[in-house]
This record gives structure tokens, sequence and C-alpha cells, in this order.
């Protein structure tokens, strides 16, 4: 079974995330890059499924050359090999580019199964396995918090609100994952010795002959027209619970006509 | 004057607040023109009359509901086609910015998602990076695809005539191909919707087990208050991974937020800080969180809480 995982390098949540005053773009100089978390998750269940069902698991990430980092990780924790698509004209791509210059991708590579993390720490859209699906024309069965294959059908559990819905496909198909789903595994001091050494192909847009017009800043769906920090909240009342700490709590929420 | 699709998020019989909140905005910008899916519209037309919808566009089906997300937006683009709207409107939900994914890619149009506000020429303000940033954005490509958070816009009743108009849109197999089998229940109490709620009662690693979160679930029922809880609570299992609040979990925004033995991680912080009040019990006065409060009790949660619901119960009976 051949099974993409998509990996993400993102601004660390802990860093002061900002955005570039030149064009509104993320500013990936101001903090820390790290994998996003969801996204071990999802190497994770890749893995699991690779073990199970004797497939080979490449890692796919679309972003600066310095996500190379990240790509070592999802390696090091046990993937076979790596494509990374990294092209300054992809820079600045909404979901609209993402997506499409992804699914470019996939065609080329072919796949049984792509496994994303639900949403990514910064943009948090959740948009990208639901805009993978339709564009490859394969289910989409996202917010797994299980995923559960036997031959070529694939059954999953999609988180709700109220619960989950039990949703059945069949392969090839499209999945995200929540945190729920497994517990992913450190990299093994031998698994990254050993990633070191794994096949990572770099691919421009002109090797995998794909149009710029369809992505970067300028073919953009939408645009920031400005952007501001919102100033921090003003600062409350804090008292120490005297015996009387839920009584004075009360009081508030009265004064606030809460109750 | 053109129209504004507003897709509508319902079980069947409730119509979700977000729905009336995205016909109110929508009537800013046009006539609000609802995309029923399913049955009930003829249930829900009083309602989202009272909301100024002046149509509702009914696909009853049962499609819709055995599918994931396909088909609902297969139907919105064939309406985006056949009615040539000036912008769709969805919940900012994890179904309405998946629907409104799809449909982005079957009409080329840009898409934005966790909106809080929307002025003329369908300026979007979003928030990003946890409340941090405020980001006014505008879709440049198609028809406007907005997602808009849920409790963001204020409810203004108007009147509007929601005429039912029955809609047929062939949906085809390549729509269907993640069937829903079963849709499995695990409700936590007659509670309002997390992200839907105008008041949320948050427990963190302070409330020590998953028998205790019955005292946040108290708190929470004295005022009518959905329950959240911070990831420390998910990942130990003491409560359900659909009531985390954080980063990785849902974002809520309630006039009030009540946060009790939640210490305050960024992660958490993200999902929540938005909140038009917050309060705070914890027993350590170090904890991040306090720097949110609006009002912080540093105390013992044990001795805070039930006091706190006692008098709450004093005070409404």
């Amino acid at each position: 079974m051949n099974i993409v995982v998509c990996v993400k390098q993102v601004p660390d949540t802990w860093s002061e995330r900002t955005l570039k005053a030149s064009d509104s773009t993320l500013d990936r100089d101001a903090a820390d890059a790290v994998p996003n978390e969801l996204d071990e998750y999802a190497i994770e269940e890749g893995l699991r499924i690779a073990e199970a069902h004797e497939g080979g698991v490449t890692i796919f990430s679309m972003g600066p050359p310095r996500a190379a980092e990240t790509i070592r990780k999802a390696l090091s924790m046990g993937a076979d090999q790596a494509v990374h698509l990294v092209d300054d004209a992809l820079a600045g791509s909404d979901v609209l580019g993402t997506s499409a210059a992804m699914a470019h991708v996939f065609e080329r590579i072919g796949f049984d199964l792509i496994i994303l993390g639900s949403e990514s720490t910064d943009a948090r859209t959740g948009v990208m396995a639901a805009m993978l699906a339709e564009r490859l024309g394969v289910p989409q069965l996202s917010y797994a918090s299980k995923v559960e294959i036997d031959g070529s059908k694939i059954t999953i559990h999609r988180q709700a609100d109220y619960g989950y819905d039990r949703v059945e496909a069949t392969l090839p198909a499209v999945v995200s994952v929540v945190e729920k789903i497994n517990e992913p595994r450190y990299p093994s001091f031998k698994g990254i010795m050993a990633a070191k050494k794994k096949p990572v192909q770099t691919w421009s847009l002109a090797d995998i002959e794909l149009d710029p017009a369809q992505v970067g800043l300028a073919n953009s769906g939408s645009e920031v027209v400005s952007f501001a920090k919102r100033p921090p909240r003003q600062a409350g009342t804090v008292v120490a619970d005297e015996g009387d700490g839920g009584s004075k709590a009360a009081e508030f929420l009265a004064s606030r006509k809460f109750i | 004057m053109a129209e504004i699709l507003v897709l509508a998020e319902h079980d069947g019989e409730a119509v979700k607040k977000v729905t009336f909140e995205l016909v109110t905005l929508a009537r800013k910008f046009g006539d609000p023109a609802v995309v029923w899916t399913g049955s009930g519209a003829e249930a829900a037309q009083s309602k989202l009359a009272e909301y100024g919808a002046a149509k509702v566009y009914v696909a009853d089906g049962g499609e819709f509901d055995d599918y994931v997300v396909a088909p609902k937006a297969e139907l919105l683009a064939e309406l985006v086609q056949q009615k040539a709207p000036s912008a769709v409107l969805l919940a900012s939900t994890a179904e309405g910015k998946e629907i409104g994914g799809r449909l982005a890619v079957k009409t080329s149009s840009g898409i934005l998602t966790d909106v809080v506000g929307l002025s003329d020429d369908f300026i979007a303000e979003q928030l990003i990076f946890g409340g941090a940033i405020n980001v006014s954005a505008k879709v440049r490509t198609g028809t406007p695809i907005i997602a808009v958070r849920p409790n963001a816009i204020s409810l203004e009743p108007a009147t509007g005539a929601a005429r039912l108009e029955p809609v047929s849109v062939p949906i085809r197999d390549k729509a269907k191909m993640a069937q829903v089998l079963e849709r499995v229940v695990q409700q936590r109490g007659e509670r309002p919707e997390l992200t839907e709620a105008s008041i949320v009662v948050s427990g963190g690693r302070g409330v020590g087990s998953a028998e205790n979160m019955a005292l946040i679930e108290k708190l929470a029922d004295s005022l009518g208050a959905a329950v959240g809880a911070s990831r420390a609570v998910t990942d130990a299992g003491w409560y359900p991974h659909q009531f985390q609040v954080g980063q990785t979990g849902k974002t809520v925004s309630p006039q009030l937020y009540v946060a009790v033995g939640i210490s305050g991680a960024i992660q958490h912080r993200a999902g929540m800080q938005t909140s038009k009040t917050i309060m705070v019990v914890n027993k350590d006065p170090e904890a991040p969180i306090f720097e949110l409060a609006d009002f912080g009790v540093v105390g013992d949660l044990f001795k805070v809480v039930p006091q706190l619901v006692e008098e709450i119960e004093k005070r409404t009976s």
C-alpha cells in the first residue's frame, strides 16, 4: 500500500507569531519553526497502517528550504522516503494554490492513501483534506479519530460535535486525523541516524510541470488588506479565597448580569 | 438586489443559531437566500423569516445526510451557477469550512475562514494566531466564500418572506464516495453546543479526575452553560475529545468563559482568549490564565466551585 503523509512546517505557537509588513504573509524568520503538531499523528497513523498492510510511507511537504528539517524528523519516525516541493513561486499560496500544487504532485506519484493532520496550527483553516479530495476525485475521510482498513475498504470514525459518524469508503482516499487517534512515537536514535540516508526528492514547479499561474501570492484567491496586533486584555481583579471566594465570584457574575 | 446564499446548519429539526447569525449578516449585502438540505424546511420557515430570510432553497434528499460533505458542496456549486449570488456564507465549523473548501475548488473562488465580521465590499475581519492579530482580508477571485464563526455576529430580527423554493440538483456518484453508515451520539446531558453557547465552563488538569468533571458540569448547568475541557483533560480521557477548547480543539468566543483548574498554556488560550468576559478559578496565583481574567479567584476549586454553585442557585431560584 502506497501511503503519502503530508507534513507542514509551522511557526512555534510558543514564539511571537506575526505577519510581514511588506506582503502580509507569515513572517517565517520571526518565529521558531516546528513540525505541525497534528502531522505527527498523521505520520504515526501512516506508519501503523504501513506496518499492518505491507505498505510504504512517503512524506510530502511543500514549503521553503528550511522545511527539510521537518521532513527529516518525519523520516526519523520511520517513514521510507520524502518529496519536498520547494519553489519561490509557491510563496504566499492560499488554500486554492496549495491544494492545486499538492494534488498535482499526488497525481504524479500515485497513492492509495493520503493522510494529513486535520488542521495546521498557523492558518487553522481545516480545509485541505476536503480540497484535496475534491481535486483528486477520491473519498474525503476527514477528522478521523479511528481508521480501519480491510482490503480496499476503509472505515473511519469522523469526529462530530455530538460524538462521531462511522464512515466507509473504498481506497484510494484522503484521510485527516485528530489527535485522539493515536500516540505518536518518538524517533529512536537508530531512526534519527537512518533518516539521514533516506531518499528525499526536492522538486521545483518546473520538475513537476506545474503552471506557476496556479500558485503563489499573486494568484491567490484571497488577499490580506491590512493587519494589526490586538491590544492586550485589560487587567482584571484577582482575589485570594478566604472562605468566600465562591461568593465573590457569584457577586462578580451578578454585577455583569450573568446571574 | 443580488442574493447572498446562506447554507443552513440544522439537524433536521432545530436550526443552529449560527444560521440566524449568517442571515442577519447577509441582509447587509443583499437578499438572504437560505440553502436548506434534507428535511425540516417547512418547520424552520417561520424562524428563518424572523431574521429576514427572503427565500429558502430547499433541496430535499437523503444524500445530504448519507455522505460526507461533498453533496452539499455540489448543490451550492450548482446554485452559485444558477443564481449568481454576490457571496456564499457558511458557518465556520469543521463541516462548514470543508463544504466551503470544496465549493472554492469547484467554482475557482477564494475562501476566507474563521471570519468574525464583514464590512463593505466583503472585507472580512479575522483573528489569527490565537486572537493575537486582527486581519482584514478579501476574496479576489470568483464568488466570495465566507465562513463565519458562530457567536461572532449579534442576532437582529427582521421580517422576511422566507419563501420556500424547491430546487432539484442531481448529485453525481463522485460526491457519494464517503458514506455515513451510522451517527453515534455521545451526548453529555442537554447542554448548549460548545461553539454556540453564550457561557462556557471549562475544566483543566486541576480538576484531577473524570469523576470530578461532574463538578464542572454542575457549575455549567447552574449557568445554563456548555462544558469545555483543556487538552490535559481530554488527553487523560477524563472528558470526550470533542469538548476540547484550544489550538487543536474548538475555538470559542462566548459572552462568559469560566476557566476552572486551567493553568492557561498558550495552546488553551488560543482557543478562548477572544471571549468577552473571562473568570478564573485556580490555586496557583502564578498561572498565566490570570493574565486574561476579568475576575479571578486564587483558591482550591473544590471549595470555591461548590460555594459558587450554591450562591448561583440561591440567586437564581
